[in-house]
C-alpha cells in the first residue's frame, strides 16, 4: 500500500505545480562564489544558541544524503562567550566564504552597552537586504488560505541603528538615519525581485504622514523608481493600515518593501499568519556576501534538546542557500521532499499540531529525496 | 709586469671553452696574485685561516686584500669602490667571503657588479658528501653548472596594468652555448663521465628547447663524456632519493639556483659547499653562506666553504698540485673529527681547525 | 492510507513521549533501514592517460568493483602521443560537467613533436585552462612499512598555482637565437589561489602556511604574489604565516622536512617542490594530488610521469592512483568509504608483505590491488 501511494505522489510531486509554491525563488543580481573548488562550496556554519546546533545537524544529514556539493565550516557564536573575538572570527569567516548559514543567537536585554550580534553581523556585513517569502502550505493549520506573499525589508539603518543616548537624566533620544543610497538599493532589489519572479505588484509600506521627511523620502525613491518597472503595479500602504489589511485580506499583497522597524512588524505578522516562526526562512543579502536564517529570528531556547522544534523554517533556509549558490537542482530536489513531507505525507511537528519529532520530519524527506532520484533515473 | 704577463696570457686566443687552458700559459712557479675580499660578519676570521693556510701550503699566491664597503658617489647614488673593479682587472682572479646583502639600498650588489662587469656566466658548484660529517645522504658527488647572465633573473620586469606584472624570461643562443661548452670541458678536465641537461622543454617548449638543442649540439663535440637530458622536476624526484645518478648537470638560471642550493641542503648546507663564477676571461670564487653575524669574531666559524672555493681557484689557476693537497689536508681534518667546528658537530674553533689542516698540509 | 499509519503512530505518540526513542524506533520500521548514506551511486570521469595510467586507473575500477564503493565510471581517451585516437578536449569537458565536475585522471605524456603548428600549449595545459583548475594540491604523507633516508613523520600540502607564471607557453623568437619566455603575474590568480591555500588549511585544521617565492630577485613578479599572500593571511589569524625563498626552501625541505604545513607558491616552484617532496616520502608512486577549479576537480597523481618504460609490465605502484581515488571519495561526501580505502592501502604497505619493484618488492600491480581488496573493510 505505501508504493502505490509514493507512485502517485511521484506524480503528484513532480508534475503537480502545487509543490513549487514552497521552492524559493530566484534572486536577482550576479554572484561569484568566493569560496568554491571542484564544484563544492564552502559555507560558514553559524549554529548560535538554542535549536541552533542541532538544526546544523539536521541539514548536514540532508545535505550529504542528497550528495550537494556544499561543505561547512563551522564557527561557535554565542552569547553566552562574552570575548569579541569569535564574533570577528565569524565575520572573517563570512567574509571568507560568502555565504553563511545560521541559528539566531540570543541578545542580553539586560546589559545597555551589550550590542546584539545579529545586528552587528549585518551591518558589518552590510547585509541590506532581509527577504522572507510567506506561503500558506496546504495541509498546515492557519486562519487564511492562498497567502503568498514576499517581504523586503532594508536591514541596514533606520531605527534599528542603535543610535541611542541619553541628553540628560531621564531624556534619551533614539535617532532613526534614512539615506537615499539605501533606499534606492532596496527598492532596486524589490523591483528586481519582483520582475524576475514575474510578480505583479509592489506595496511599499511607510509612515510618511507623520515622518514626512525620513519615510516621504523612502516613498518617493521607490515611487519614482517605479516609473521604470511599467509591468509591476505600485502602491503605497501605511503601516498600520498595512498591518491591518495583513491579518483581514492578506492575500491582496505580492511583493512588500519596507523600512527596517516595520519591516520588522510586519514580517512577524505575515510568518505568524502563514504558521508560525518554525516554516518560514529568511535570507539576508548584500552586494557581496549573504547569510541565511529562519524568518522570525528566535533561538527555541525551551525547545532545545528535545528534538521537538520543527526543522522546516531552517530546511528552508538551506534550500534559500542552495538558490543563492545556484545549486538549483539541489535545491528543487529538497524543496519539493520537504514539500512532499507536509503536505502528503502530514508528518507534522508539534507546533503544527502534530505528534511529529524533527527527525521524523527529516528522515521522512530524506526518503521522498531517494524516491524522487529514482523517479528521475 | 705581471699583470702585463697575464693579460697576453688572456690575450691568447681562446676558442670556446678554452678559457681554463688559456689561463696554464702563466702557471709555472711565479707568484700570482689574487684578489681578496674577506666580507662582513664571520668573513675575515675565515679569509685569515685561507691566507694561514695556503702560507703553510706554499702556494704561490699573493694577496690583494680590498674593502667593498659601498661608497656614496657625486651623484649620491651607493655603489661599489672603483679599487675592487680595477683589482679585479688586473689579477683577473678573485677569492671572496660572506658579503651583508644590502637590503633596500638601492645599489647594485657587488656580485652583480662583478658579474656584468667581466661576464661571469657560469656558476660551478660543486656538492660532495664530506666523511665525517654525516648527513642523511652520503653518496652525494654532483656539480651543478649553472648559467648565471640571463634567464629569469634577468631582471626584465614590469607592471602592465595594475596587479598585472610581466616577467621575462630570456634565452640566448650564445649564452647557452657558453654554459653548455663550459660544462663539458670542465667534466673533459675534472674526469667526469656524464653531463646531463636539466631543462622543462616539454613545457617551455621554446626557451628551454633552445637550450637543450644547444647542449646537444655540444655534446656532440665532446664524444668522451656522456650526455643526457632531464626534466627538472624528474631530476628533483631522483636527487632526493637516489643521488647518485647525477655527474655534472648544466642548466639555466633559475632552476640551477634551486638546484645547486638543493644539492648543498644534501651534502650539509651552505657551510661545506664551495662556488666558483666563472667567465671568458676572469672567475670569482666565493662562499655562498651568510655573514652570520651572531657568531662574528668568537671564533667559532667554519672556512671549510671558503677553502673549499680556494682549492677550486687553486685548479682553475691550474696550481693542481697546491690544490689536490690543501683539498685532501681539509678533507682528513673533517673525516678526523677532533678539531672540526661547532656547525658540523665538533668542538673545534676557526684557529684550532686552521691549525690542524695547516700541521697536515705540511707533512702531505 | 499512508496517513492513517502515520496517525496511528501519533496516537502511540503521547504515552511513549517521555521516551521519544521509542517513536523514533517504530518511525524506522516503517521507513526502510538504509545501508547507504546516500540515495544513489555516483558518477565521475576517468582519463586512463599515458604509459602506465591505463593499468593504474583499471586497478582502481577493479577496486570499486570488488569492493562495492558507490561509484560509476565514464572514461574518456585523452593523449598526445595517440593523437588520432585521443578524444577531443571538449568532450572530456562535457563528460566531467556531466559527473559531477569531477574526474580521476592518469599521467598524460606531452609529446614534443608538435602536431598542429604554432600549438605550444600542451594537452594537459588545454584541459587545465579549458577547466580552469588553478590550483594544484599535492599531499605529502610518510606511509608507514615505506622507508625514506630521514625517517620523519611528514604530513604536508603543496598548493601550487597552475594557469600564470612560466609555465604558460608565452614563448617567441626575438632575433634568431634569443627567445624571449614571457611570465606574467596577475593579482587575482595570485588572491585566489592564496585563498585557497588559506581556506584549504582551514578546512583541514592545519596551523601554518609558508609562501614560497623568489621576491628578492623577481621583485616586481613573485613581490606582487608574495604582497598578496601577506593581504589574504590577515583574514585568517587562526593560521600563522610565513615566507620562504625557493632555493632555501628545497635546502630545507632535504634537511627539516618536518617544519612546512601548508606551502603555497607560483607555478614553476610547484612543479619543483612537488617532485622533489614526492621524492623524500617513497617516491612518484605513492604520492597523490589533485587539480582544483573552481568548478572542477581532477585527482591524479602527485607527480605527473607517465613512466612509459613501464607501460604493460604491470610492475607501477598503484598507490598513489588508490589514494587518489579515496580523496575523491572524500570530496564526494562519501567520508567512510575514502577513509576504508585509505586505510587498506596504509595496511597492506605496513604490513609489507606486498610491494611492488619502487618499494623493494616484486609484487605485480595487480597482485597490489588485490591485497588492498583483500584488507578492505567497511
Amino acid at each position: 500500500m505505501l508504493s502505490k501511494l509514493t507512485t502517485s505522489a511521484r506524480v503528484a510531486v513532480r508534475h503537480g505545480s502545487a509543490a513549487s509554491a514552497i521552492r524559493t525563488h530566484k534572486i536577482p543580481g550576479q554572484r561569484l562564489p568566493l569560496a568554491k573548488y571542484g564544484g563544492r562550496h564552502t559555507v560558514t556554519a553559524l549554529p548560535g544558541d538554542g535549536i541552533g546546533p542541532e538544526m546544523i545537524e539536521h541539514i548536514r544529514k540532508i545535505f550529504s544524503f542528497c550528495h550537494v556539493p556544499v561543505n561547512f565550516e563551522e564557527v561557535q557564536v554565542s552569547s553566552s562567550l562574552v570575548g569579541v573575538n569569535d564574533l570577528e572570527a565569524a565575520l572573517l569567516a563570512i567574509e571568507r566564504n560568502g555565504v553563511a548559514i545560521k541559528g539566531n543567537i540570543e541578545t542580553k536585554h539586560d546589559d545597555p552597552s551589550f550590542k546584539s550580534r545579529n545586528v552587528e553581523l549585518r551591518s558589518r556585513l552590510d547585509l541590506y537586504a532581509n527577504i522572507l517569502h510567506c506561503v500558506t502550505i496546504p495541509t498546515v493549520p492557519s486562519r487564511h488560505k492562498d497567502i503568498d506573499v514576499v517581504l523586503i525589508r532594508e536591514n541596514t539603518e533606520g531605527e534599528y541603528s542603535g543610535l541611542e543616548h541619553e541628553t540628560v537624566p531621564g531624556i534619551v533620544e533614539s535617532i532613526k538615519i534614512v539615506t537615499r543610497e539605501k533606499i534606492e538599493r532596496i527598492a532596486r532589489m524589490a523591483f528586481e525581485y519582483a520582475t524576475l519572479n514575474g510578480r505583479k505588484k509592489i506595496t511599499a509600506v511607510h509612515k510618511a504622514n507623520i515622518q514626512k521627511l525620513g519615510d516621504g523620502l523612502f516613498l518617493k525613491v521607490i515611487r519614482d523608481m517605479s516609473e521604470e518597472y511599467k509591468n509591476i503595479k505600485f502602491e503605497s500602504m501605511i503601516v498600520d493600515n498595512a498591518s491591518m489589511q495583513l491579518v483581514s485580506r492578506p492575500q491582496q499583497f505580492d511583493v512588500m518593501v519596507m523600512p527596517n522597524l516595520y519591516g520588522n512588524i510586519i514580517s512577524n505578522i505575515a510568518c505568524g499568519l502563514v504558521g508560525g516562526p518554525g516554516l518560514v526562512s529568511g535570507m539576508n543579502i548584500g552586494s557581496k556576501y549573504a547569510v541565511f536564517e529562519t524568518g522570525t529570528r528566535n533561538t527555541g531556547t525551551s525547545l532545545a534538546g528535545k528534538d521537538l522544534a520543527n526543522p522546516t523554517a531552517f530546511i528552508r533556509a538551506s534550500i534559500d542557500m542552495l538558490r543563492y549558490l545556484d545549486c538549483h537542482y539541489h535545491a528543487n530536489l529538497i524543496s519539493d521532499a520537504l514539500w512532499k513531507t507536509l503536505v502528503e505525507q502530514r508528518v507534522h511537528t508539534r507546533d503544527l499540531g502534530g505528534q511529529h519529532s524533527a527527525s521524523d520530519v527529516v528522515n521522512c524527506t530524506l526518503q521522498n529525496v531517494e524516491k524522487i532520484m529514482e523517479a528521475e533515473r | 709586469m705581471l699583470a702585463k704577463c697575464l693579460k697576453k696570457a688572456c690575450q691568447v686566443p681562446s676558442s670556446l671553452g678554452q678559457q681554463i687552458i688559456a689561463q696554464r700559459a702563466a702557471s709555472t712557479g711565479e707568484v700570482r696574485r689574487v684578489t681578496l675580499i674577506p666580507g662582513d660578519g664571520i668573513g675575515p676570521e675565515i679569509s685569515q685561516s685561507v691566507q694561514q693556510i695556503f702560507e703553510a701550503a706554499g702556494a704561490p699566491i699573493a694577496w690583494d686584500p680590498v674593502d667593498v664597503t659601498p661608497v656614496k658617489g657625486r651623484d649620491g647614488v651607493f655603489r661599489i669602490p672603483s679599487r675592487c673593479i680595477e683589482l679585479m682587472h688586473q689579477n683577473k682572479v678573485g677569492l671572496k667571503g660572506p658579503l651583508e646583502t644590502p637590503i633596500g639600498k638601492g645599489h647594485r650588489s657587488l656580485n652583480l657588479a662583478v658579474r656584468k662587469e667581466f661576464n661571469l656566466y657560469a656558476n660551478v658548484r660543486p656538492c660532495r658528501s664530506l666523511e665525517g660529517h654525516k648527513t642523511l645522504y652520503d653518496n652525494v658527488d654532483v656539480v651543478t653548472i649553472r648559467e648565471n647572465t640571463e634567464g629569469e633573473y634577468s631582471g626584465i620586469e614590469h607592471e602592465i596594468v595594475n596587479g598585472v606584472v610581466q616577467s621575462i624570461k630570456l634565452i640566448t643562443e650564445t649564452a647557452s652555448r657558453n654554459v653548455a661548452s663550459f660544462a663539458f670541458e670542465y667534466a673533459r678536465q675534472n674526469g667526469r663521465k656524464c653531463v646531463t641537461a636539466v631543462h622543462k622543454a616539454n613545457i617551455m617548449r621554446m626557451s628551454d628547447g633552445l637550450f637543450l638543442s644547444i647542449c646537444r649540439e655540444q655534446a656532440a663535440l665532446y664524444p668522451d663524456i656522456k650526455f643526457k637530458e632531464a626534466y627538472l622536476d624528474t631530476v628533483c624526484l631522483n636527487m632526493v632519493q637516489d643521488p647518485s645518478q647525477y655527474d655534472v648537470l648544466v642548466m639555466p638560471n633559475l632552476y640551477g639556483d634551486i638546484l645547486s642550493d638543493l644539492c648543498a641542503g644534501l651534502v650539509g648546507g651552505l657551510g661545506v659547499t664551495p662556488s666558483g663564477n666563472i667567465g671568458k676571461d676572469a672567475a670569482v670564487f666565493e662562499s655562498v653562506h651568510g655573514t652570520a653575524p651572531d657568531i662574528a669574531g668568537q671564533d667559532k666559524a667554519n672556512p671549510t666553504a671558503l677553502l673549499l672555493s680556494a682549492v677550486m681557484m687553486l685548479r682553475y689557476m691550474n696550481l693542481t698540485d697546491h690544490a689536490r693537497r690543501i683539498e685532501k689536508a681539509v678533507f682528513d681534518a673533517i673525516a678526523d673529527g677532533r678539531c672540526k667546528t661547532g656547525d658540523l658537530g665538533g668542538s673545534g674553533t676557526c684557529s684550532t681547525f686552521t691549525q690542524d689542516v695547516c700541521n697536515r698540509v705540511k707533512d702531505l | 492510507m499512508l496517513s492513517r499509519t502515520w496517525s496511528s503512530i501519533a496516537r502511540v505518540g503521547p504515552q511513549a513521549l517521555a521516551g521519544s526513542n521509542v517513536v523514533s524506533a517504530r518511525q524506522y520500521s516503517i521507513t526502510a533501514p538504509r545501508p547507504l548514506e546516500i540515495a544513489q551511486k555516483l558518477k565521475v570521469t576517468i582519463i586512463p592517460g599515458d604509459g602506465v595510467g591505463p593499468e593504474l586507473i583499471y586497478c582502481v575500477q577493479d577496486i570499486v568493483k570488488q569492493t562495492g564503493i558507490p561509484l560509476e565510471f565514464e572514461e574518456v581517451f585523452l593523449s598526445e602521443v595517440h593523437y588520432t585516437r585521443s578524444s577531443s578536449i571538449e568532450n572530456a569537458v562535457e563528460s566531467i560537467g556531466r559527473n559531477n565536475h569531477v574526474a580521476l585522471k592518469g599521467a598524460i605524456e606531452e609529446s614534443a613533436v608538435l602536431h598542429t603548428e604554432g600549438e605550444l600549449q600542451g594537452l594537459n595545459m588545454r584541459l587545465r585552462r579549458s577547466l580552469d583548475l588553478f590550483a594544484n594540491l599535492v599531499h605529502i604523507k610518510t606511509i608507514d612499512g615505506i622507508k625514506t633516508r630521514h625517517g620523519k613523520k611528514l604530513d604536508f600540502v603543496i598548493v601550487r598555482e597552475q594557469t600564470e607564471g612560466e609555465y604558460s607557453s608565452l614563448e617567441h623568437q626575438l632575433v634568431p637565437g634569443v627567445i624571449e619566455c614571457l611570465k606574467i603575474s596577475t593579482k587575482p590568480k595570485c588572491e585566489r589561489i592564496a585563498k585557497y591555500a588559506f581556506d584549504y588549511a582551514t578546512k583541514t585544521g592545519r596551523k601554518k602556511v609558508t609562501a614560497v617565492h623568489k621576491a628578492n630577485i623577481m621583485k616586481l613578479g613573485d613581490g606582487l604574489f608574495l604582497r598578496t599572500c601577506e593581504e589574504v593571511a590577515k583574514q585568517y589569524p587562526k593560521i600563522q604565516f610565513e615566507s620562504m625563498i625557493i632555493d632555501n626552501t628545497c635546502m630545507q625541505l632535504v634537511s627539516k622536512p618536518e617544519q612546512f604545513d601548508v606551502m603555497v607558491m607560483p607555478n614553476l616552484y610547484g612543479n619543483i617542490i612537488d617532485n622533489l617532496a614526492a621524492g623524500l616520502v617513497g617516491g612518484a608512486g605513492v604520492v597523490p594530488g589533485q587539480s582544483v577549479g573552481r568548478d572542477f576537480v581532477i585527482f591524479e597523481p602527485g607527480s605527473r610521469h607517465s613512466f612509459q618504460e613501464a607501460m604493460g609490465r604491470s610492475i607501477a605502484n598503484p598507490t598513489a592512483m588508490i589514494l587518489c581515488a579515496a580523496n575523491m571519495l572524500n570530496h564526494l561526501h562519501l567520508d567512510d568509504w575514502g577513509n576504508a580505502l585509505r586505510k587498506s592501502v596504509n595496511d597492506v604497505i605496513e604490513e609489507g608483505k606486498v610491494r611492488t619493484r619502487d618499494l623493494g618488492g616484486y609484487a605485480t600491480t595487480i597482485q597490489f590491488a588485490d591485497a588492498v581488496i583483500d584488507k578492505f573493510r567497511i
